[in-house]
């Protein structure tokens, strides 16, 4: 080895500077606010009618998002094919075989609606820079702020839902995300999508709310009958429909460290492109590891002052060296 | 110690004018790119929000260009100085393999407008990864530049100057060595936050120290590899000796690498994905062979005598640190089933077109200032 | 084409309109335009095929609607177009003379009669809940069914039960389906049935002796084959989620969509929304006149959901509008970006090559050097 041992002995010092600022402690998930605001999305009721969609594209002002015009031509109607950044909500269906059965895995169908969950630990503000995107810490909904924003789209990049979409076909682009319509809650008006919802398949509440709704539907037995509230939790509008065979648990609840969109299913949630998350959240994952390292900047603040003192003295000798020579051939 | 020189020679030459085109042709689209947006000449999309530019210009750009990194830790904290010759270079290379990584992130920005947020520390996120990489790598151009400045003043004789910056040069090496260090690590943490979108072949709480040890491996090779081209490219011998001393280092290096990502992937239980037979599997067992080859070439004396045989070694590491970055970010990258992403031909043109003023300004710089420098005896034959 | 004159000529038609009523019979079935001079020369045959007429537990509803329907003269054309030997609301003789007009037409025509049944059949207690001439209508029906060349059950009662047969259903009531099966039944439901429906299925047996294509309720696919919502005109407002939420309101006025008061249209398969009822103008259907679709020609849905209950959305068609889970997206390899990338990594290998073999050769000279060298050397020595 070309190191000689003090050197190495230099060397695994830093390294144990390192090591020893390490035992940060793991960053626990994020809790919800006790009056975080929440939405469940029932997919055995939804009966695929897209007015959640349309009821959006209105009240967020969106323009048509068409994947069918020719190029060069004036879109004709509203296509989306994915959350983008003129879609901020979709309903997708989930086919198998002759998908003849609704709620059904196979030879069945469901519908599935996508849009941002409002994760109780979001990613996208764990890992933007600048704090373009917040979590207003009464709502909980995950708000963005483009006056900020510098487009880095790591947002994007890190979202498990792929939700975050920025305007790549403008100079000027932004992120586009759902907001669970803010500007509407703060003049106390529902989110567009719950508004338009004709069977409460989208369903509003506070998160609690949402949840005890959620369990009450997954106690009921399949065929039994159930009220289902519109609109709101509490609303005094409701529609009586038999229950289906719900999957055991509510997607949202645990997912990457819960979510205030929760979502129920007939179908395996992962069959309706949701993603299997573990409990832990990625941002808790992603902070634990970075404030490992950079724990009140003492690992790093020690191995530069190691730096400077090794370079100051290796530098200065060479220079003091070269000074000598200089001389000597003078 | 011999003394770095211009080569001098005629500036407008043949591969000049090659580079000069492929330059002028990246220039013009990235003029399309502010007036049209990023999806005139990108195949970016929701699903896969960053891409070539990111991948090739600043993840792989500025691991390329660690040269100047590594030999920084050799000369100046390993005390090892008959490496010295090489640092100035590597640190050219390193300088303006950054200052394009730094360009390319502005490109590629969707808000470059309001990209001074990331200085103002009301509004910045001390959690985020993309942080502490933008203010790092930023930083760390700014920091090349000042260790490159004993060049470019050597070159107009501001001897003032010189000797206040050279009194100054050991806080910008401790700098130069401590930036790279944090931010290297933090290209691999920025995936961590990606969760299952990263197959699990790449996906590791280690990725930070994987693409540190990457970078270290690819900054030594870079340093061959240069040295081998330049020589070639000038005429001018090869540094063999000294070559050789540091492929004894890099096989610490390698070996350090290889052992942490295989017993991680075993100890995740995740190695059968390799040899799946698909894509990902394939290209994993593409990047570590990449790996192991050259830890092969470099165990025997004979091999690391052998030019060709150190040739070959630093161009499979190189290529090795480039398939692992492109594995991690796009190949083990899927936002779902159904999206796809490959590069479109005007991305890829762009990234040419910021290598080829890379290669245009080296070019021109070791031609007019005093960069690289040859032993003893040739130097005094040349003069 | 003397009978065709004569015949249209007796119905007091001009041949032109006669022809078009033949038009649009074939635009009912969804036939071909060339199909309506099948359809005339049909009709126009002399031997009109013989028609009896069941009437079980019924409200005569069928019937009636079929007596409104006002295309020029339909009433006397269905009653001339077909030889209706047996209906009790219509048949001029009464008593036995019926009954002996019913016998004789079912052994003349011997499996060449088409038995018309509107109205449910009660079985509870033997069936004695519904009796004509002394005899059930099950026994009435056993016997009509085994001559018969197919049997058209009319109406929702005939064709699943209908309303005698919703809770509690007090005499068991019956559709015609589960009493024969044995024989072809084409069912013409709905509370009243439209009656070119029934009409056009006719009008298809007598033109190609066959039935035509039936979907697995025994419906004619021509009639029954899509939902009432996927044909109705006030779909726009529904996929533009413009709801009316109850009677009167201005969504109500503005004529928005009646799903949520209750439309049952969204699991309802029927034509209504297409050709309209009794030719009384645009809008003359139950959604057109503002109220929810109840169902009638559904079994399950008409008499057994609740009016204001949601429908379920039956298949959701086009299910091509609806983006799948894993929709493929995003931009691959165009062939100039995958030449260029190949370009790219083939120059990257080729220049090494390059610089590999100028290697080589500088080590061969600088070996052969070193020879000449220590062969200078030597000389020298020597």
């Amino acid at each position: 080895m070309s190191l000689d041992r003090r050197n190495f002995l230099k060397l695994t010092g830093g390294a144990a500077v390192l090591g020893a600022a390490g035992t940060a402690e793991a960053r626990p998930n994020k809790e919800p606010s006790p009056d975080a605001v929440g939405m469940l999305y029932d997919a055995t009721i939804c009966i695929g009618c897209k007015a959640c969609m349309a009821g959006c594209k209105e009240a967020n002002d969106m323009p048509i998002d068409s994947n069918l015009a020719e190029p060069g031509q004036p879109p004709i109607w509203d296509t989306p094919i994915d959350i983008s950044d003129k879609t901020l909500n979709i309903i997708k269906v989930y086919k198998q075989g002759s998908a003849e059965v609704k709620d059904r895995e196979f030879d069945g169908f469901s519908f599935i609606k996508r849009h941002c969950m409002h994760c109780v630990d979001a990613v996208c503000i764990s890992v933007c820079p600048v704090n373009a995107m917040r979590k207003n810490p009464v709502t909980g909904v995950v708000t963005y702020h483009p006056e900020v924003c510098i487009g880095c789209r790591y947002c994007a990049f890190a979202c498990p839902y792929n939700v975050p979409a920025y305007e790549f076909e403008k100079p000027l682009g932004q992120i586009r995300k759902c907001q669970f319509c803010d500007h509407r809650l703060k003049q106390g008006q529902l989110p567009g999508c719950v508004e338009h919802c004709p069977t409460g398949a989208s369903l509003f509440g506070t998160r609690k709310q949402i949840l005890e709704e959620a369990r009450r539907r997954l106690s009921m037995r399949p065929g039994e009958e159930y009220e289902y509230p519109m609109q709101t939790v509490d609303s005094p509008h409701k529609h009586v429909a038999t229950v289906k065979q719900y999957q055991p648990y509510i997607y949202g609840e645990k997912e990457g460290g819960g979510t205030q969109v929760m979502m129920l299913a007939a179908v395996p949630y992962d069959k309706l492109g949701l993603p299997n998350l573990p409990e832990k959240s990625a941002a808790s994952r992603s902070e634990t590891v970075q404030h490992t390292v950079y724990k009140g900047f003492l690992a790093p603040s020690l191995l530069l002052l190691f730096l400077l003192y090794i370079t100051n003295k290796t530098v200065r000798r060479e220079q003091h060296e070269e000074e000598r020579k200089q001389l000597e051939e003078e | 110690m011999s003394i770095p020189q211009p080569l001098g020679g005629p500036i407008w030459t043949k591969p000049f004018k090659v580079f000069a085109v492929f330059a002028a042709i990246g220039l013009t689209l990235i003029a399309i790119r502010f007036i049209y947006g990023l999806g005139a000449i990108t195949n970016m999309s929701n699903g896969y929000p960053m891409g070539l530019w990111i991948v090739f210009d600043l993840v792989i750009g500025t691991a390329f260009a660690c040269g100047g990194y590594a030999l920084a830790i050799t000369v100046y904290i390993a005390n090892r100085w008959e490496y010295h010759d090489l640092v100035r270079p590597a640190l050219m290379t390193s300088v303006f393999g950054y200052t394009l990584g730094g360009i390319a992130v502005l490109l590629d920005l969707g808000r470059y407008w309001n990209a001074y947020n990331i200085f103002l520390p009301w509004q910045v996120n001390p959690n985020s990864v993309m942080l502490e990489l933008a203010v790092c790598v930023l930083l760390y151009i700014g920091v090349l530049w000042l260790e490159f400045l004993p060049t470019l003043l050597e070159k107009i004789g501001f001897k003032k100057g010189l000797h206040f910056v050279n009194h100054l040069l050991f806080v910008f090496i401790a700098l130069g060595v401590w930036l790279p260090t944090m931010h290297q690590s933090s290209m691999g943490s920025m995936l961590i936050a990606l969760g299952a979108k990263v197959s699990p072949l790449w996906q590791t709480d280690l990725l930070p120290l994987l693409f540190l040890l990457s970078a270290l491996i690819m900054g030594f090779s870079v340093v061959i590899f240069e040295g081998a081209l330049s020589a070639m490219g000038f005429w001018k011998p090869m540094e063999t000796p000294l070559f050789i001393r540091l492929a004894r280092i890099i096989r610490w290096v390698l070996a350090a690498f290889l052992i942490i990502r295989l017993s991680d992937l075993i100890g995740r239980g995740y190695l059968g994905l390799a040899f799946n037979g698909d894509l990902r599997g394939n290209m994993f067992l593409l990047e570590t062979a990449l790996f192991a080859l050259p830890l092969y070439i470099l165990a025997s004396y004979k091999h690391r005598e052998n030019r060709q045989m150190l040739f070959i070694a630093a161009s499979s590491m190189l290529f090795a640190g480039i398939v692992l970055r492109f594995n991690a970010f796009l190949v083990g990258f899927s936002p779902r089933p159904g999206y796809v992403y490959f590069p479109a031909a005007t991305e890829i043109m762009v990234s040419i077109g910021m290598i080829s003023l890379e290669i245009l300004a080296f070019l021109y710089f070791v031609k007019r200032f005093p960069v690289l420098s040859f032993g003893e005896h040739q130097t005094k034959t040349a003069q | 084409m003397q009978t065709e004159n004569t015949f249209h000529e007796a119905l007091g038609l001009s041949r032109r309109d006669f022809l078009k009523f033949c038009a649009g019979v074939a635009a009912t079935l969804g036939l071909p335009a060339g199909a309506a001079f099948d359809i005339a020369h049909a009709v126009t045959n002399p031997r009109r095929p013989p028609v009896i007429w069941l009437s079980a537990q019924e409200c005569t509803g069928c019937t009636e609607s079929l007596l409104r329907s006002q295309h020029p003269a339909l009433d006397t054309l269905i009653l001339d177009l077909i030889s209706l030997d047996y209906h009790e609301a219509l048949s001029v003789p009464s008593g036995h003379l019926a009954e002996e007009a019913k016998h004789l037409s079912m052994e003349e025509n011997q499996g060449k009669y088409l038995l018309v049944v509107d109205g449910s059949i009660p079985t509870k207690d033997d069936g004695i809940y519904c009796k004509v001439a002394n005899k059930t209508m099950i026994e009435h029906l056993q016997e009509g069914a085994k001559g018969a060349a197919a049997i058209v059950a009319i109406g929702s009662c005939a064709a699943w039960g209908g309303i005698p047969s919703s809770g509690p259903n007090p005499t068991d009531a019956k559709p015609v389906s589960a009493l024969i099966k044995d024989k072809p039944i084409v069912t013409i439901p709905g509370c009243p049935p439209n009656p070119y429906n029934f009409l056009s299925t006719v009008i298809y047996f007598v033109t190609f002796g066959k039935l035509p294509e039936l979907d697995e309720k025994g419906r004619p696919k021509f009639a029954y084959g899509r939902l009432i919502h996927e044909n109705c005109e006030r779909r726009p407002h529904f996929d533009a989620g413009r709801f009316a939420s109850q009677f009167g309101d201005a969504g109500h006025r503005q004529g928005w969509c009646l799903y949520k008061l209750g439309c049952k249209g969204p699991e309802t398969y029927a034509n209504c929304p297409a050709i309209l009822f009794d030719d009384a103008g645009s809008g003359s259907w139950p959604v057109g006149t503002g109220h929810p679709c109840f169902g009638c020609t559904e079994q399950g849905v008409g008499f057994t959901k609740a009016i204001h209950q949601l429908a379920e959305v039956k298949h959701v068609t086009p299910p091509a509008t609806y983006a799948s889970i894993y929709e493929p997206e995003g931009k691959g390899a165009s062939p100039v970006g995958a030449a260029l990338a190949g370009g790219v990594v083939g120059a990257a290998v080729g220049a090494g090559a390059v610089v590999l073999n100028i290697l080589s050769r500088a080590k061969k000279q600088k070996q052969a050097e070193a020879e000449a060298k220590a062969a200078q050397q030597k000389t020298l020595q020597e």
